[in-house]
């Protein structure tokens, strides 16, 4: 029994540890805990306003970028807390990475894309050879291989999402953070990055926000439902919460808490 | 039942026509000084326009039959600007980057744009006297008074808001998805800003660094203050600390001299700042559209 939690333990890449996120005096999400294991795909769902992109950006210190938005609690990650003092934001990005929910390529060449997030990270090697890696790992090589020196922008936008995930694996992340990667894209370009996502995780731990519950049940191992509810109050405001967090397959077919079930067939969301 | 028909009759539409007109005859008297003005200055110094003068130097008033050239000043303005350019750019762009970049909207950024708008509605006339009291009679740079380097500081204090402002509105414009895409692969802030975002804006910025380099070159009363005028040609690094002659004071100048001669020598200076100006906005546009083409590659 011992040795099991530990074994779990040590499976858990990201923790996180009675999180609670504010923006300004706006308390977003309270009281959150929740291990990500090493190797899965984990999907966060919820309606909207419930904190999940919050969350989400709080992994990798991005919520540092947004004016007056602090956080309590601990996120362990390879065993530091990374919001430590002593811990630089600039070096847990480099480890997890992260691909927006807009496509945003930078407004160089396909090439210099993917080759200026290694070149930063002082990355020693053949960059021919890891921009090729890298475009194949996100299943966009066969479709840019003869035009690496065209912009980025030239491509339509599944493929620039692709180049986007690309652009992360290049700097070859330990966990990959997902913010709605697809909803700006087609059906057909979103099969594509699903597939990608089976690819990729064979070697990284991918976390992504997701609106789709078709998608998190497609894609995901585990799923995290967050929910929002009013503050007790009573002002109207909401605060989301770690409503259900479960394997994907417990989750859709035999959720425990009756929100849940309720959003996933749609009731409410 | 009304007619669907126009009617021009209808008092709605007489009133519209009356407005539309109006507006036009504003719009042509609005633009009129500018033809005027253009026309005027291309006629009368056009025709003062010899291989002359660019190659020699004034003479003194009195002498009417010949007014000579005005080579020192056409150096003289080069020099002034350029001067002004070297401390008004990295000052103004750094300081952009750091309203835009850096600040997060605090009070300090707030007091620092407000400080800029006042910078910029300085008369010029000012910044003259102000570089007049801090430079010039207190003879501290190396005991000269009136000079050229003395000139360029003037200037640089007229250049600087405008650069400010043009690289901080650059720079705002940059969406922030890009800045978040370069800080999510672990870039760090001061690479995002000189390989993402300085990039992006540089046209904005680079067409406001020459509208300021526009401005300043055509001022006149700062220069009256700081470099005052020299009738003889640079001829070493030396001159800049010395007085240094420049187009615009050259006008003012010739301009109010009783003699024919140095009339329409000003009238020739006239026509020659009023070009490289005009052809520096043009420049200021063509590298706008360059940029523009070579960012789609």
């Amino acid at each position: 029994m011992i040795k099991n939690t530990k074994k779990a333990q040590k499976n858990n890449i990201l923790s996180l540890e009675d999180v609670s996120i504010s923006y300004g005096k706006f308390e977003a999400v309270k009281n959150i805990f929740c291990n990500f294991k090493k190797g899965d795909i984990t999907s966060l769902i919820g309606p909207s306003g419930c904190g999940k992109s919050t969350v989400l950006r709080s992994l990798n210190r991005m919520n540092d970028l947004i004016p007056n938005c602090s956080l309590k609690g601990t996120v362990l990650f390879d065993g530091t807390n990374i919001y430590d003092k002593r811990v630089d934001p600039v070096e847990v990005r480099r480890r997890i990475g992260m691909v927006f929910q807009q496509p945003n390529p930078f407004p160089k060449s396909i090439y210099e894309n993917i080759a200026f997030g290694a070149r930063i990270n002082g990355f020693v090697g053949d960059i021919d050879d890891l921009v090729e890696l890298s475009l194949k790992k996100a299943a966009l090589w066969d479709e840019c291989k003869d035009k690496l020196n065209d912009s980025g922008y030239s491509l339509s936008g599944g493929q620039q999402q692709r180049l986007c995930i690309a652009r992360t694996i290049a700097i070859e992340p330990e966990i990959i953070l997902m913010d709605e990667p697809c909803s700006a894209l087609d059906p057909i370009s979103t099969l594509k990055i699903e597939e990608t996502m089976h690819e990729l995780k064979k070697n990284y731990t991918i976390i992504i926000v997701t609106h789709n519950m078709q998608q998190a049940l497609r894609v995901s191992d585990m799923t995290a439902f967050f929910n929002a509810i009013e503050y007790e109050d009573g002002d109207g405001g909401k605060v989301g919460y770690l409503a259900e967090f479960n394997s994907t397959k417990k989750i859709f077919s035999s959720p425990k808490e009756k929100t849940t079930q309720e959003y996933i067939s749609g009731k409410f969301g | 039942m009304n007619s669907l028909f126009y009617q021009k009759n209808s008092s709605r539409n007489i009133g519209d026509k009356v407005f539309t007109s109006l507006s036009l005859i504003c719009v042509v008297i609005a633009i009129l000084p500018l033809i005027f003005l253009v026309t005027y200055i291309l006629i009368k110094g056009g025709a003062q326009i010899t291989p002359e003068l660019f190659t020699l130097e004034p003479n003194p008033p009195g002498d009417d039959l010949d007014a000579g050239g005005i080579n020192p000043a056409l150096i003289g303005t080069l020099i002034i600007t350029t001067i002004a350019s070297i401390i008004a750019i990295p000052v103004g762009v750094g300081g952009g980057i750091y309203l835009a970049e850096y600040s997060k909207g605090g009070p300090f950024s707030r007091f620092i744009r407000f400080g800029v708008n006042v910078l910029a509605g300085v008369p010029s006339i000012i910044a003259g006297v102000f570089i007049y009291s801090l430079v010039v009679s207190t003879k501290i740079l190396f005991g000269s008074m009136y000079s050229g380097l003395a000139g360029g500081m003037a200037l640089s204090i007229l250049m600087l808001p405008t650069v400010i402002k043009t690289t901080d509105e650059g720079l705002k414009l940059v969406p922030n998805e890009l800045r978040y895409a370069s800080l999510g692969v672990g870039a760090s802030m001061y690479t995002t800003i000189l390989k993402i975002t300085l990039p992006s804006a540089f046209r904005s910025i680079a067409t406001g660094v020459v509208l300021g380099i526009a401005r300043a070159a055509g001022e006149t009363a700062p220069l009256i203050f700081t470099a005052l005028f020299s009738y003889y040609y640079i001829t070493g690094f030396g001159d800049l600390f010395y007085e240094m002659g420049s187009l615009a004071v050259l006008i003012y100048n010739f301009a109010l001299e009783p003699y024919d001669a140095q009339n329409k020598l000003a009238w020739a200076a006239s026509f020659i700042l009023v070009l490289s100006i005009l052809s520096v906005n043009i420049f200021s546009r063509i590298l706008a559209a360059f940029t523009e083409k070579t960012k789609r590659v």
